[in-house]
């Protein structure tokens, strides 16, 4: 299942679902102050960090939570809500939500777990430890010069980014070049903190470079960093996370831009396209799962009890989607289009405009949200598919089902660079095991 | 040899272009080279420094052979414009340049200083120099191969940074056999650089062609003796402004790899394929003669064994060198068994990338692509011309039409008006042309002369 993001009217009632007509001040049937919520794009297939509150029909929704130490919280908004179409091409039922599986409702008392001690800062550079290559891998007789080609038969040795892991607490990323690319344009970042009431808040950032652009390594890597030390430094402050997530998505925007500004000597001269990437954020706390993406990098949620359906969070900029939101084609016939993976939103200097989607949800039960390029997901493209190959302890073991989903792609050919990062929910307290 | 550990040795720098990209099996790579040298010994800068004139730019030694066969007085334009060039040469000597005048009949004779010794310029010594040359009559034969040696003898006289000749003629090598002009330009190659000129239109092409070709300098046509004096004064100012000799091209490929050719594709095509030497393992290198502040382009083909795709390798490494056989030990680090070398420090690094991206498999470098053209315009052109020569019109014109199409599409505009003075074009575009009935033999000429000029990518 896929959530559309929000679509055009008829709206209800954010205070009690009543249908009420655009331009109404006030809902006709309990008196909210409809001039609170901004008026949904019309035709526009992204969610703003703005975006109303939205409580689902019938449902009691606890209070938003947690209080952002610097202002307002931004409202909650739950996909599950607003009308569209899953992957497959069937409406969604936004009056039944807990039919679709996922239930955004939690008990009125969020769960409490123990403080946790923060750790502000996770090393970017654990993991992976790069040996100096003495003889190189292919031919095992030349020396490696210092260009990291063989000095007898030539081949490229394995670099760093070929295959990284990392696991910060109890979150963790498997990124692999695959099996045909020369180099892996992916990039990640993993971490975990706490918020300022001592709950933990676990994130991950899955960036994936745009080759037709210049330096896309570099882009993501950039992109990667820059979000996740943003997602460090704001969330024990106390910020939102789904404002924090909006801020991340701009501070790695702005870390691809000044790549730009670099001369790239190894290019040829007139070849310059920016460096761009696209990026796809998910931090979870104990009791909120906030997702924020530009581009067609996508994090699922797979509940642990698979007997609940799971669902896709995020909504490519991509042509397919946009076609398809626009009413313009169906699914099927926009993915056999040859242009459906053109994404339409990226970070980079030469980007129309930066639209950060972002989407909070309350899941009603422990599960794994699994964040990754779309080395992955074109191995599993719909929600059912990526719940069948999600390890069933992927919450508990989140480096070895990484590292499972990264199989799988390879498996499967390893077309693409792939990089999967699976975050626990709701995030665990530090020392205990999954929730 | 020469000391280049404190000379102001121009900074080299090398850019490769090339799609890396290959598709599965692919095997062949090709790439454009760039070599850029810049900011080399400027006035004064060299001073005290070893093997330098003083106060001036490197230590120089040229030789000038002239012509002094019999036919060089019919007309008697072609002696007198030779005199007047050779003494204009003299004229753009640069102090302290070490420099000879050799006469050439079918035995080479020393003109001036004599006594086997080089002069050293100065007022004095070109003056001494221009009376000599009015005593130069023509009377006899000719053979190139004895001027070479004889200028050979009395360039490595000198201990100097650049030896260069300059070679003047108007007739055919006709006083020795082909292969005594072959042999001495064996002998000579890598010891001096030369410039060869003919002047009128009775002398072979080729042979002109030939001796620049393997003595790493230009060969013009100056079919009007009067244009000699600012020809000559041209190539020696150029020949002045040489600051480092003996340059190579170091290109190391990897084990299995096999180098196709390797050609300078500008200012003019020069195939150095069959002219490697081999330096240490998997390493070779191609000889680029000397240099000023100047920048060619190289093509350079490489099969490499095909990889899986995804896999990336170097498919060439390419450096500029000074090899110095005997030379102290300054070995660079490049260096890996070969003799040693002075490293130029500047290297481009040709890649080959395997991948089932059609688009970026199929597509073709620009670069490549016009210097593809540029030798092909080249070779349609002599082969072309021969086939006139040999009666056949109708693979002349197939040929010509091609060059002319080439030269249409690549912007050489000078390739292109030579050509339309051998042939009537039709359609450019198309390579649609006719046979001129009537060809100036100069006309012919100049175009065979020039036909490997190129000129650069449009940026």
């Amino acid at each position: 299942m896929s959530q559309m993001p929000q679509q055009a009217a008829p709206s209800k009632c954010p205070n009690c679902a009543e249908p009420v007509e655009s331009g109404d001040l006030f809902c006709g049937a309990c008196g909210y102050d409809l001039s609170v919520v901004p008026a949904p794009p019309q035709d526009h297939p992204t969610l703003t960090m703005t975006g109303p509150a939205a409580p689902g029909d019938g449902v009691d929704w606890p209070a938003p939570e947690p209080a952002g130490s610097g202002g307002t919280p931004p409202p909650v908004q739950a996909p599950a809500d607003l009308p569209g179409t899953d992957s497959g091409g069937r409406p969604l039922h936004p009056q039944e939500p807990a039919a679709a599986g996922v239930r955004f409702d939690r008990p009125d008392e969020p769960e409490e777990y123990p403080l946790q001690a923060p750790d502000p800062r996770v090393s970017a550079d654990a993991g992976a430890p790069e040996e100096p290559a003495q003889v190189c891998v292919a031919c095992r007789a030349g020396r490696v010069d210092d260009d990291g080609y063989c000095e007898n038969c030539g081949h490229a040795q394995p670099r760093e980014r070929d295959h990284m892991e990392r696991e910060s607490g109890p979150v963790a990323a498997v990124s692999d070049r695959g099996l045909r690319h020369h180099r892996n344009e992916d990039a990640f970042a993993v971490g975990h903190t706490a918020l300022p009431d001592g709950s933990p808040a676990v994130l991950a950032v899955v960036c994936d470079g745009v080759s037709s652009a210049t330096r896309p390594d570099e882009a993501s890597a950039a992109a990667s960093q820059a979000a996740g030390d943003a997602l460090l430094a704001a969330l024990p402050r106390g910020t939102h996370p789904q404002t924090a997530m909006h801020e991340a998505i701009v501070a790695a925007s702005q870390a691809v831009n000044a790549l730009a500004d670099e001369p790239d000597p190894a290019q040829e001269h007139g070849h310059q396209n920016a460096p761009a990437c696209t990026i796809v954020g998910a931090v979870v706390t104990s009791g909120l799962l906030v997702v924020g993406w530009v581009g067609d990098s996508r994090a699922y949620w797979v509940p642990d009890d698979r007997s609940a359906p799971p669902a896709r969070l995020t909504e490519d900029d991509s042509w397919a989607a946009q076609m398809v939101a626009a009413g313009l084609m169906n699914e099927a016939e926009a993915y056999a289009d040859e242009r459906a993976h053109a994404i339409t939103g990226w970070l980079g200097a030469d980007a129309y405009e930066l639209e950060p989607h972002t989407a909070s949800f309350k899941p009603d039960r422990p599960g794994a949200v699994v964040v990754c390029t779309d080395g992955l997901w074109n191995y599993a493209e719909t929600a059912e598919e990526m719940g069948e190959v999600v390890p069933p302890d992927a919450a508990a073991r989140p480096l070895h089902s990484a590292r499972v989903l990264v199989g799988h792609a390879l498996d499967g050919g390893g077309h693409d660079n792939v990089t999967v990062a699976v975050v626990p929910f709701p995030a665990p307290p530090q020392g205990a095991g999954s929730a | 040899m020469a000391n280049f550990a404190k000379s102001t040795v121009p900074q080299f720098s090398v850019d490769v272009y090339q799609n890396e990209h290959l598709p599965e099996g692919g095997r062949e790579v090709n790439a454009i080279v760039t070599v850029t040298a810049t900011g080399g010994g400027t006035l004064g800068s060299a001073a005290g420094a070893p093997g330098h004139a003083p106060g001036r730019g490197p230590s120089a030694a040229v030789a000038i052979m002239v012509d002094c066969s019999g036919s060089m007085d019919y007309p008697p334009t072609k002696m007198r414009g030779a005199r007047d060039a050779t003494a204009a040469a003299v004229d753009a000597l640069r102090d302290g340049t070490h420099f000879a005048v050799v006469g050439g009949t079918h035995v080479a004779k020393e003109v001036y200083p004599g006594g086997g010794r080089l002069a050293v310029a100065d007022a004095t010594t070109r003056e001494q120099a221009k009376q000599a040359l009015r005593r130069l009559s023509a009377g006899g034969g000719t053979a190139i191969g004895t001027w070479l040696r004889l200028a050979d003898r009395l360039l490595s006289s000198a201990d100097v940074a650049i030896r260069h000749g300059i070679l003047l003629t108007d007739g055919r090598n006709e006083h020795e056999a082909p292969e005594e002009l072959r042999a001495a330009l064996d002998a000579c190659a890598g010891r001096f650089t030369c410039d060869a000129r003919g002047v009128g239109t009775d002398w072979e092409v080729k042979e002109v062609t030939g001796i620049a070709s393997a003595l790493l300098g230009t060969a013009d046509i100056v079919a009007d003796p009067a244009g000699l004096a600012a020809d000559f004064t041209r190539m020696m100012e150029t020949a002045m402004g040489k600051e480092v000799a003996d340059v190579a091209l170091r290109v190391w490929t990897p084990v299995g790899a096999s180098i196709r050719f390797v050609k300078q594709v500008a200012p003019a095509v020069e195939d150095l394929t069959g002219r490697r030497t081999e330096a240490g393992p998997r390493a070779g290198d191609y000889p680029t003669g000397s240099w000023g502040d100047e920048s060619r382009d190289y093509h350079l083909c490489v099969e490499v064994p095909a990889a899986g795709l995804g896999q990336e390798m170097l498919a060439a490494r390419v450096s500029l060198v000074v090899p110095q056989p005997g030379g102290t030990a300054r070995a660079s680090e490049a260096e890996r068994g070969g003799g040693s070398v002075h490293n130029l420090g500047a290297q481009g690094l040709v890649r080959a990338v395997w991948t089932d991206d059609m688009a970026a498999s199929t597509a073709i470098s620009p670069q490549v692509a016009h210097y593809t053209g540029q030798a092909e315009l080249a070779q349609v052109i002599q082969k072309g011309l021969d086939l006139r020569k040999a009666g056949d019109f109708d693979g002349a014109t197939a040929k010509l039409g091609r060059a002319v199409q080439l030269a249409n599409a690549s912007g050489n505009a000078d390739t292109a008006k030579l050509l339309a003075k051998v042939v009537d074009v039709v359609d450019a575009a198309a390579g649609t042309v006719r046979l001129k009935t009537k060809v100036a033999e100069a006309d012919e000429m100049t175009l065979e002369t020039r036909s490997t000029k190129t000129v650069r990518v449009k940026k």
